[in-house]
């Protein structure tokens, strides 16, 4: 099981950008932490989901 | 009498003598100078950091008073120039860069490469998001500090800082958004870039906790 934002997945094998597609995330807006590090968007295709894994995605809002 | 010396030691007398020391030896660049990061910029001016990197493209504008630290005799100056001025005027020994460019990702690197800490202060989420990359993908060692939710009239006690990573933290309520219909309001907006620039005098002083 991999933590995403609180919630249990069965994603352990599958890549963060995979996840972050299946969850319907905008790439545009997010940042996103795993194991408290930051996933340079470049490599997000490239980071695979291990059993553990603790995730969060960044949602960000406008306004400043 | 307001000398240097005076004003120095009112810091140092308030922060401590090796705070100040760290405030003072201190680079912090602020993305954006809306109402974030104009109000951010002043609590750090008024804290003694030693020297801010400003950056943003666009000029002062008349619907920019209802929150953002400038002037009605200031509409139509660069928000560079008018807020180095503002700040100038609080602590005439700040040191000062200003970039009048919109931040991409070619030119962002190099403009916040002397930071120790980088405020995140922009309007606009992609640019939030974008930041975020930028920093973490070339200097993972730096501290981002930046805010995400504070549109609207809902509580100030909504708003908080986040501990992303060890280098990164969020203020505001993560949810309130400027595109959902609720304006930006200088009370709420305020609180939130008090909570920006009180997490960056932290980090200097190296408490690495909100």
């Amino acid at each position: 099981m991999v933590q995403i934002n609180g919630k249990a997945y069965e994603a352990a094998g599958k890549t963060v950008g995979s996840v972050i597609q299946e969850l319907e995330y905008d790439v545009r807006t997010i940042a996103v932490e795993l194991n408290e590090e930051i996933i340079p968007k470049a490599t997000l295709n490239q980071v695979t989901l291990k059993e553990g894994d603790v995730m969060e995605v960044v949602s960000f809002v406008g306004g400043g | 009498m307001g000398t240097k010396e005076a004003f120095y030691q009112a810091l140092v007398k308030r922060h401590g003598a090796e705070n100040q020391k760290k405030f003072d030896d201190a680079t912090v660049a602020i993305c954006g100078l809306g109402g974030l990061g104009s109000n951010i910029a002043i609590c750090l001016a008024r804290v003694g950091i030693g020297k801010l990197i400003l950056i943003d493209f666009d000029t002062v504008d008349v619907t920019n008073l209802h929150r953002q630290q400038y002037k009605f005799n200031q509409v139509g100056m660069p928000k560079t120039d008018a807020l180095k001025e503002n700040l100038l005027e609080i602590n005439p020994f700040i040191k000062i860069e200003t970039h009048q460019v919109k931040l991409t990702d070619e030119n962002t690197s190099s403009l916040i490469k002397d930071a120790d800490v980088i405020c995140e202060a922009f309007d606009n989420a992609e640019c939030k998001a974008m930041l975020t990359d930028i920093v973490f993908t070339n200097y993972p060692e730096k501290y981002l500090v930046s805010g995400s939710g504070m549109a609207g009239l809902s509580s100030a006690n909504d708003i908080v800082t986040r501990k992303i990573t060890s280098h990164f933290f969020i203020s505001g309520d993560g949810v309130s958004d400027v595109n959902a219909g609720t304006g930006l309001v200088a009370t709420r907006v305020m609180v939130c870039a008090g909570h920006e620039a009180h997490m960056v005098i932290r980090l200097l002083m190296g408490e690495i906790n909100p």
